[in-house]
């Protein structure tokens, strides 16, 4: 049984991470109706230019790395809304979607000839022991990770329901003209949007980073929060933390337990396949806005 | 209620054309402080369009507008014009349906906050010390609308009555100089339309708001309007007091089709 609950808590850990890369997703979602193909692109290069201002062109303490982390990401929030969204507004969704696409390849373009191609090691020194709680071994490098996904996911949680500008994000999320006649500015909101998605992006790229190493597949962990994006229902910010941590634990638990029956390998399949069932019974996800169209 | 002076808004020869059809043409309209102006005329007649274009969601092709004595630049943005001082609901209703009431509320009054995500930050103090200030406000408003027991309830949930007062409710969360309700007793039973009027008179009377609406009802708006403006096919036909527009035969005809004149 200690065996099984070991399984199952590896598994949450990495669902953690799931969930934060779907976070951002879902975030622009909800305020801006594009669904961002850039997610995973940004994680990327957030932790490109971790990287770069760390070890490979500055050698920065790693606070101040960070925070020139995050002004990069700023940057590139202003950049996308004012560069490529601003002339598409009003266009019809799927414009804005394959906007994004441009925006991801466009990133991984710029990384690649600031960054080079090769695979970078991540270090933040933070400690790789593994602990025992109650029988079941934890990776202190896991926890330390679930704890700041966990801080970030009350912060946002938070923010976006006790605060004025939380208040304001969700009220363009709702209703676009609403929004502007209670004075709301539409692109700072959207900028706004974007810096907080940059946010979550660079702690996610940092995170995956540090595990797998900064290499451009990372940029691939987008499409494995996809399933957690279906399950959750893409416009739900706690659904998705939780269809994360669904995911997390499934892969892991089906890999360890089934795996063996069937030759093993269905890690990757397994989340899928989780989302078409949950696609069956509740389409809008487990925790999603029904829409209900009036006749 | 009605004393005259320099107009809060003055809007003057306003045109604007949809793909051919002329929704407004060459209309001039004058609000004064403290009154309540009524837009009535058929369906049609380009009164929504002027509630738009007095809120800043349609550019006019032509015409000026003049707000407290400054002329509208031609670049300004409805939430500039929100900044300025102009509220609004609208006819089909634009509620913030994830959110409470009471949240639909506090958006409301997004202007009047000034803690910005950085004093969130860094100084938790003061937003929420603001926070807490302006939740007093908007209990104020929720008293004065008698909505306190749905306070809680989503949006989404409410009776359609009930959305449209706590759209109302939005709207003075603001503290507008003008307060512009388009059709704000569209599809209500008598006791509603009499409540939303008392509302609306005791904003003006009692708070001071100065308030354009667009009615249909025709009894409301003689009963609590100071003047009232008509439209017809993007003209304006009549302007005056309530008494004098009733006895205006352009209007008669407009609203019967007799043949009057």
């Amino acid at each position: 049984m200690a065996f099984f609950f070991e399984v199952l808590v590896t598994g949450l850990m990495v669902g953690i991470m799931y969930s934060l890369v779907a976070l951002g997703f879902a975030l622009i979602f909800k305020a801006s109706e594009v669904f961002n193909m850039a997610q995973g692109a940004m994680s990327l290069f957030a932790a490109l230019a971790l990287y770069g201002f760390l070890k490979q062109y500055l050698h920065l303490p790693l606070w101040f790395a960070l925070l020139c982390t995050v002004a990069v990401m700023v940057v590139w929030a202003y950049a996308i809304v004012f560069i490529v969204l601003k002339p598409l507004v009003n266009r019809p969704p799927l414009m804005l979607f394959m906007a994004t696409f441009g925006v991801a390849y466009l990133m991984e373009g710029i990384g690649q000839s600031i960054y080079g191609t090769q695979a970078k090691g991540l270090n933040l020194g933070i400690p790789d022991k593994s602990y025992e709680v109650a029988g079941i071994f934890v990776s202190s490098f896991d926890l330390f990770f679930a704890v700041v996904a966990a801080l970030l996911v009350f912060g946002l949680v938070w923010f976006f329901q006790k605060t004025r500008n939380g208040r304001a994000l969700r009220a363009v999320s709702d209703d676009h003209e609403a929004a502007l006649s209670v004075g709301i500015p539409l692109l700072k909101a959207w900028v706004l949007t974007w810096i907080i998605a940059g946010v979550v992006a660079t702690v996610a790229g940092v995170a995956w980073g540090t595990r797998l190493g900064v290499q451009f597949s990372l940029a691939l962990i987008a499409y494995k929060s996809l399933p957690v994006l279906i399950i959750g229902g893409i416009d739900s910010i706690p659904g998705v933390i939780i269809a994360g941590l669904i995911v997390g634990a499934c892969e892991n638990l089906g890999e360890v337990f089934i795996g063996p029956y069937v030759g093993g390998g269905i890690q990757t399949f397994l989340p899928y396949l989780l989302a078409l069932l949950v696609l069956y019974f509740k389409p809008y996800g487990l925790f999603g806005k029904e829409i209900i169209e009036r006749v | 209620m009605n004393e005259k002076g320099e107009p809060i808004l003055l809007a003057e020869n306003i045109s604007i054309t949809f793909g051919g059809l002329k929704a407004l043409d060459n209309v001039s309209l004058k609000i004064y402080p403290g009154e309540i102006l009524a837009i009535i005329g058929p369906n049609g007649a380009g009164k929504t369009t002027m509630l738009n274009i007095l809120n800043g969601f349609y550019k006019p092709d032509e015409g000026r507008i003049t707000f407290e004595g400054k002329k509208r630049s031609r670049h300004m943005k409805p939430n500039h014009i929100a900044a300025q001082g102009i509220a609004r609901t609208f006819q089909n209703l634009a509620l913030f349906t994830g959110m409470s009431a009471l949240g639909n509320i506090m958006v409301g009054r997004t202007m009047k906050m000034h803690s910005n995500i950085f004093s969130q930050g860094i100084y938790w103090g003061f937003s929420r010390k603001e926070e807490i200030e302006h939740r007093k406000a908007v209990e104020r408003i929720i008293d004065f609308l008698q909505i306190e027991n749905i306070r809680r309830t989503p949006a989404s949930m409410l009776p359609y009555g009930l959305r449209k007062r706590v759209e109302l409710a939005r709207a003075l969360a603001a503290e507008p100089k003008l307060l512009l309700l388009d059709e704000p007793m569209a599809g209500m039973n008598l006791e509603e339309k009499e409540d939303i009027a008392r509302f609306i008179l005791d904003a003006n009377e009692e708070l001071g708001y100065t308030i354009a609406l667009i009615e249909h009802d025709m009894g409301v708006v003689m009963d609590i309007c100071d003047r009232i403006v008509v439209l017809d096919f993007g003209k304006k036909i009549a302007e005056g007091t309530p008494d004098e527009v009733k006895a205006s035969p352009e209007v008669v005809k407009a609203y019967l089709g007799t043949a009057g004149g």
